[in-house]
């Protein structure tokens, strides 16, 4: 079970990791194929990211009641439980950030406009993308100093 | 058990642990990405691109600093001062994808770089094509040595 935890965890990482290449990338798209193309990479992290949070919500909580010596009122348990209540909102306020030029992208390519967008390139460098972004990553962090730290264990 | 293991784990342990667990996210973290992209690149130059620098701007720092950890945490571990046949399967696991697995890195690398200068002159898909069998199979390596490094079988 602790294995399984550890792998949910490193799912979640790799999804945001993908999502940090796929922002990377995307600050230099000006057109809507451009940034349409990045919707199935963005799916897969989206699937990854699903898959590591709950697969570490829910192992950890069974880990926290069936492992001798933790309980789940612990206060690094209970600390590790408000930084990921933290990131998932953080994580969904970073993807509706960036869902804005995806819609974008679509109303373009829907009225036929293919061509380099200065607006759709505006929304693709979105700052509060960015900064949601780094957010959620520093939480994700703090989680793991948590998880290796057990402050209070 | 293992929690317990980890509970009694001295602190001087925890910076060398969280070195070696940083190195190792970031280096499957990379190892996704980049088969994630160049496996829905198709033949969009740009995306074979990105993918090829996901693998050398994230997936190999994160080896080096994967593996700087990995020998760090042995060394406080006092793993190195044991007979060779007293070390836990566990830890010869995690042993043989780091080592393994970084040549395995190394020659995706090369490969990759290969195939990204030849897409210039319109070549280079198929190298590319190898490269993300590559990075599969050394995701399913590592998931392995994930497995087997908190699990700790035998």
């Amino acid at each position: 079970m602790l294995a399984l935890h550890v792998l949910s965890a490193f799912s979640l990482v790799a999804g945001i990791i993908t999502f940090w290449v796929l922002i990377v990338a995307v600050r230099r798209t000006d057109t809507p194929e451009g940034t349409l193309r990045m919707g199935p990479v963005s799916r897969l992290a989206n699937a990854v990211i699903g898959i590591g949070m709950g697969g570490t919500i829910i192992l950890g909580i069974w880990l926290a009641f069936s492992v001798g010596g933790y309980d789940i009122w612990d206060w690094w348990i209970l600390g590790a439980l408000v930084l990921w209540v933290i990131a998932a909102a953080l994580g969904q306020r970073a993807g509706n950030a960036y869902l804005q030029s995806v819609k974008k992208a679509q109303e373009l390519e829907a009225a036929g406009q293919t061509g380099p967008n200065a607006e759709l390139l505006a929304l693709n460098r979105t700052s509060d993308g960015v900064v949601l972004q780094v957010l959620v990553s520093a939480v994700i962090l703090l989680i793991i100093l948590d998880m290796i730290w057990k402050p209070g264990a | 058990m293992n929690g317990l293991l980890a509970a009694m784990r001295p602190d001087s342990w925890n910076f060398p642990l969280l070195v070696h667990a940083f190195g190792a996210m970031l280096l499957v973290g990379g190892l996704f990405a980049s088969a994630g992209i160049t496996a829905t690149a198709r033949r969009d130059v740009g995306f074979l691109r990105l993918g090829y620098w996901a693998l050398l701007a994230v997936a190999l720092p994160g080896w080096v600093i994967m593996r700087i950890g990995a020998q760090w945490i042995y060394n406080k571990e006092g793993w190195d001062e044991l007979p060779d046949d007293l070390i836990p399967d566990w830890l010869g696991i995690g042993f043989f994808a780091a080592d393994v697995g970084g040549l395995v890195l190394l020659v995706s690398l090369i490969v990759g770089g290969i195939g990204v200068y030849r897409l210039r002159t319109g070549g280079g898909a198929g190298l590319l094509r190898a490269t993300l069998v590559l990075s599969v199979i050394l995701l399913a390596a590592y998931v392995v040595a994930v497995w087997a490094m908190s699990g700790k079988p035998g």
